[in-house]
């Protein structure tokens, strides 16, 4: 019975997770932040490391990212209930528009109003998404309500200096794939970490 | 029509989508060349306008891009199982694939090397996320509502435990809102 429910709650949440990002991949970190990490099914450290592993696997993020929290709580029943939970809002809507209003969809005012708001909140969300993964990785999980100080003490140079380096790399070839950037960092982190050590 | 052509189009959507699922990383937009040259240059599935008109489509609902496209070429091109074939075949390495890594990440993570190697990783993600930030608010225009109203998101989030459903919901309305007001600020003009 407690397992039905939890396998429930994953369709239920990965469903509103499918059915409010707008933009998909990145856009859904917010959100899979918010249930993910709030539910206490990952920590934000395991669902960072997941956002590079699911760079440097094949397939959609989403799928990957439902996948992955299915199996590591409730195994391959919860992998199977997570990934059809954020998979079909998409499938339903897409359905629907086919079968019913293509045409008239993409230039309705309503839907273009909301979307010309909705655009900018997501780049929001998502910077804000990017300001945690950035206390997580460059300031020891500190969070902004602790005060400056406790972020300050944070702080670990090594780790900003591999940041700045990928930063640098990722501006001069704008075409690299993300997955080169990952194994740079991955290589620097070993390194630097054995030369401190 | 007989049943045996349409039993083939399943299959060739199912693999053809299979295709695509395995062979692009980072999904997303990652996926619309692969996608343009299965569907539109080699099957002749869908026309170039329809790949444009679908992208518009995939970027004003919302869920997941590849799952997106999946179902509206699938739809297109054999009705409602063909959308189901396709999908399942988008979304089937992924989820084959990140089943057989998690039985072993638990163990491989707890090697010294590689939890090194993730905190390295991690910094990485962080620019990964702010060139996504970069990327995305290209899809916006960047007047001082629109800068406004994504700042506001950005504290909200960032500073409150505010839900992001309800920001995104907010932020809609917002959006509907100014664009009546717009809409109804031409008009009053018009008419003078």
């Amino acid at each position: 019975m407690t397992t039905l429910l939890s396998l429930l709650e994953l369709f239920a949440i990965f469903f509103q997770i499918g059915l409010f990002t707008i933009g998909g991949g990145y856009a859904m970190i917010p959100m899979i932040t918010d249930q993910v990490v709030g539910k206490g099914w990952l920590t934000l450290p395991q669902l960072i490391d997941f956002i590079a592993v699911s760079e440097s696997t094949p397939g959609p993020f989403a799928v990957n990212i439902a996948t992955f929290v299915g199996m590591e709580t409730q195994g391959i029943p919860g992998a199977f209930f997570a990934t059809l939970g954020v998979c079909l809002p998409s499938f339903l809507i897409i359905l629907l528009i086919s079968k019913f209003f293509y045409d008239r969809f993409v230039g309705n005012f309503y839907v273009q109003g909301a979307l010309s708001g909705i655009r900018p909140a997501v780049v929001g969300l998502v910077a804000s998404a990017a300001l945690t993964v950035l206390l997580s990785a460059v300031f020891g999980g500190a969070k902004l309500s602790q005060g400056l100080g406790t972020v300050l003490a944070g702080f670990s140079l090594p780790n900003f200096g591999i940041m700045a380096v990928i930063f640098f790399i990722s501006r001069l070839k704008k075409k690299m794939h993300p997955i080169v950037l990952i194994v740079i960092a991955a290589v620097l982190g070993i390194a630097l970490n054995a030369l401190l050590a | 029509m007989n049943a045996k052509p349409k039993i083939n189009e399943y299959f060739t959507l199912f693999l053809t989508f299979l295709k695509i699922g395995a062979f692009t990383f980072g999904g997303g937009y990652a996926m619309i060349p692969l996608i343009q040259r299965e569907t539109v240059e080699n099957h002749k599935w869908i026309s170039e306008e329809d790949m444009v008109n679908m992208i518009a489509i995939a970027e004003s609902t919302p869920g997941v891009l590849a799952v997106n496209s999946a179902t509206f070429v699938g739809y297109r091109v054999a009705g409602f199982w063909g959308s189901l074939w396709a999908t399942v075949g988008v979304t089937l390495p992924s989820f084959l694939i990140i089943c057989i890594l998690s039985l072993f990440y638990r163990s491989f993570l707890s090697n010294q090397y590689v939890a090194w190697a993730f905190s390295g990783i991690r910094c990485a993600v962080v620019v990964l996320m702010f060139n996504a930030v970069r990327k995305l608010s290209k899809s916006c225009r960047l007047d001082l509502f629109h800068i406004v109203l994504g700042a506001a998101a950005f504290l909200l989030a960032a500073l409150t435990g505010f839900d992001t459903v309800f920001i995104i919901l907010g932020a809609g309305l917002i959006g509907i809102g100014y664009a009546l007001w717009n809409k109804n600020r031409a008009s009053g003009k018009a008419g003078e």
